[in-house]
Order: C-alpha cells, then structure tokens, then sequence
C-alpha cells in the first residue's frame, strides 16, 4: 500500500508532462492555432475570370479579401491583364495561359488589356 | 450619289481583293480589271510602290500556323511584280507581341523584296511590351517613330498611333505628333499630293473593338486643303475604303491571319478557320502614281 502511495503522485507528473509536453507538439505543428480559435476562419480561395472574344468573362465580380483571382487566355489573339493604376500587370498572355494576383485589400480595381483598351474588368474585393 | 449606299460600297469593295483597279474622282467610283501582265503607264515621275501590313511574325494559329512562311511568300509576289516597286511601306504590327527574334525575321525576309527602301510604322503589337523602346531604336534611330519624306512630288507622311501619349491609350495620336504634322505640311502647296500611312484606322470603321483613332480628326483637318490626300492603315486585317472629298481611306489585308468584318463575330480576334480558306483573305497592295492624275490608283491582290 505504502509503495501504490507513494508511486501516485510520480504517475501524476508523468501524466501531467506527458500531456503538457503532447500539448507542446500540437502547438508546434499547428501555429497559429491558438490565434485562429480566436477570429472566423476564412479558407484560401481562387476564382478564374476567361479572356475570350477580347472579354473578361465575368467583367465585374466581388470577392472577400484575400481572394486570388486566376485570368486565361483563351484566345489566340495576345491579351494582358493590367490594373489601370499600375497596382497589377501581366505580360503578353497567349492562348492557354494564365495570370494570378491576389487581392488583400479591399477596394474597386478596374483593369484593362493593354493591346485592346476598349476591353474592361472589375473586382471589387470586400 | 444615285443608287450606290453606304452598303453597296462596301460589298463592292469587296472585289478589290481580285486585281481590280478603282478610282475614284469627285466621289463616283470607277473600275477596271487589270490583266495580269500590266506595268504601270510609262511616263516620267510615275512610280509604283506596296504597303503591307500585319505580318505578325511569330503568330501561330488555326488560321496560320507560320506566319513567317506567308510573309515569304508576299515577298515573292512583290518581286513577281511587273514593275519593281520604289519602296515598300509596312504599316505596322511587325510581330505579334515582340515575340524573341520576330523583329529580326521580319527585317531579314524583308531584305529578300527587290527594292530600295522598306519603313515602317509600328503596331501594338511592336510597342505594348516596353512602351516602343525596341521597335524604335530598331527602325527610327530612336525617335519618336513619326516620319515624312518625299518622293518625285508625292509627300509621304507616316504616323504613329499606337504609343500612349500622356494618358490617352492606343488608337491616338497625341497633342505633340499633331503639332509636327502641322508644321511638316505647312510649306506644301495644295495641289501636292499627299500619302499617309498608319497602324490603326484614321477613321471610326468600328469602336467598339477599338477600330479608331481617337484625335485623328484633328490631323485629317490638316489635309483638308490638299487636292489628292491617300490614306493607308492596317490594325483591321481586310481592307475597307472610304472617300471623303479628296481624301481616300484604304486599310490593308494582313499577311498573317483574317479578322472578321465589323460587328460579325464577338470579337474582333483572328478568324479560327483553316489555312486553305484563309489564305485568299491575305495580301499585299501596290500603290501607282501618275502624275498629273489623282488619285493614286490602288491595287489589292492576295495570296491565293
């Protein structure tokens, strides 16, 4: 009885750092955990736009903060994507190929091609 | 003007793709079919010379997969000419898209036309990737690619309107270009005949897809006065004419690829249809000069 006694409260550190060092190991691998218990958690996400028949398929959208926004070319005729204050611009765009930003603050970005200025595109990020 | 609508004209120049010759003098048109063996009418101080335009090296499409491969084959048309021209005169969209070793391409094969002088004005396509810097180093020494010379009493003036001038986007001139084209006409008596040459329309042919020049009104102000002024662009990839008073409007086949007539497709980007039917919808023109006679009679013909 006397060696139960006294083993009891060695079991109980065992346990105790066991967990505290268990808790450590899943603080580590997940930072930041604690921190997002604490606001809503908002997933990554993408959202494409088409170039095609010299439009941006949608031509106006609205997406939260954070948001990336993915453009392809689906044209043979060379496009860009580019912010008309400068914030953003792709390079010559051909058939097939894509350009990402994405937009952390939210505003109204209004975007246009460069080869074809008559071409027009709104995000508004919120 | 009796029966011919705005319509009319335009089906009718339609046909210019076949080797036809049309005239036109105090608004009324007039044709004849060239036979195919015909020189320019001897007389000194005639002269000939071929624009062409939008050769778009490096393009590879459904309607296209070389473009360099077309663009040889205009040259060869050009040297079966019957009479050599005196220069030839590219009205821009050298490349497609500066694409690496296009500009070298199109000089080089360019080299191969039996002629003494080649110039060129840029397209968007040649300028939208470092705002001009490569194409005019390459082709005006570095200036500001706007240029005017004369040749046996015919004034040529080639403009640019593909740069963004302080703000305003493609498809302009801009305030500085328009003051050296004053200037650059002034000492010119009316009875000169006047050549212009530039990429984008100086017409409205079709806004919507970005088929005008937005201040070329004020440049076509200038040449009012002048008894025979003859206006040369490309952009639009066919060829479409349009008289007003003495001045004559003519855009250009490209060498590379169609695009659709204004308002019949929803987009004004290549046509996707294959190469065989492609290929009757590009070309060269050649340009005659008579003197005494206005105005100069334009000739179309297309590579198949």
């Amino acid at each position: 009885m006397k060696a139960i006694a006294r083993s009891k409260p060695r079991a109980r550190r065992a346990i105790l750092a066991s967990v505290a060092a268990l808790t450590a190991l899943v603080l580590l691998v997940t930072p930041g955990a604690v921190s997002r218990a604490q606001s809503p958690v908002s997933p990554v996400s993408v959202v494409s736009i088409d170039i095609k028949d010299s439009k941006f398929i949608p031509p106006a959208l609205t997406v939260p903060a954070g948001t990336t926004v993915r453009w392809t070319n689906q044209d043979e005729e060379t496009h860009t994507v580019t912010s008309t204050t400068n914030l953003f611009a792709s390079a010559g765009l051909d058939l097939g190929e894509a350009y990402t930003y994405t937009f952390a603050a939210p505003g109204v970005y209004v975007y246009t091609c460069d080869l074809h200025p008559f071409m027009q595109g709104t995000i508004v990020v919120k | 003007m009796d029966r011919m609508n705005r319509r009319g004209f335009l089906e009718c120049m339609a046909w210019a793709g076949t080797g036809v010759v049309w005239t036109a003098t105090g608004g009324i048109l007039s044709s004849r079919v060239l036979p195919a063996s015909a020189a320019a009418p001897a007389g000194g101080g005639s002269f000939s010379f071929v624009q062409v335009s939008d050769t778009h090296v490096g393009f590879k499409g459904e309607a296209n997969k070389d473009a360099t491969v077309t663009l040889q084959q205009v040259v060869a048309k050009i040297n079966a000419l019957p009479t050599p021209p005196a220069f030839v005169i590219h009205t821009g969209d050298l490349t497609h898209g500066q694409k690496a070793g296009a500009f070298d391409t199109v000089t080089e094969v360019l080299k191969g036309v039996k002629t003494d002088n080649v110039l060129y004005v840029p397209g968007e396509h040649d300028v939208f990737v470092d705002g001009g810097k490569e194409f005019l180093g390459r082709y005006a020494k570095g200036g500001p690619g706007w240029q005017s010379f004369d040749y046996k009493g015919v004034h040529f003036v080639g403009l640019v309107n593909v740069l963004k001038y302080k703000g305003e986007h493609i498809g302009a001139l801009g305030a500085e270009q328009i003051t050296w084209l004053k200037q650059d006409l002034a000492g010119l008596s009316s009875s000169t005949p006047v050549v212009v040459y530039a990429h984008v329309p100086l017409w409205a042919v079709y806004p919507a897809w970005g088929w005008v020049t937005e201040d070329s009104q004020q440049a076509m102000a200038l040449l009012t006065r002048f008894g025979s002024v003859t206006v040369l662009n490309g952009h639009i990839h066919q060829v479409l004419q349009k008289v007003e008073g003495n001045v004559t409007f003519h855009t250009a086949m490209s060498t590379a690829f169609p695009q659709p007539a204004p308002g019949t497709a929803p987009g004004p980007g290549p046509m996707k249809i294959p190469e065989e039917q492609a290929r009757p919808m590009l070309g060269l023109r050649e340009v005659r000069y008579t003197v005494g006679t206005a105005p100069l009679a334009v000739v179309d013909s297309t590579l198949a």
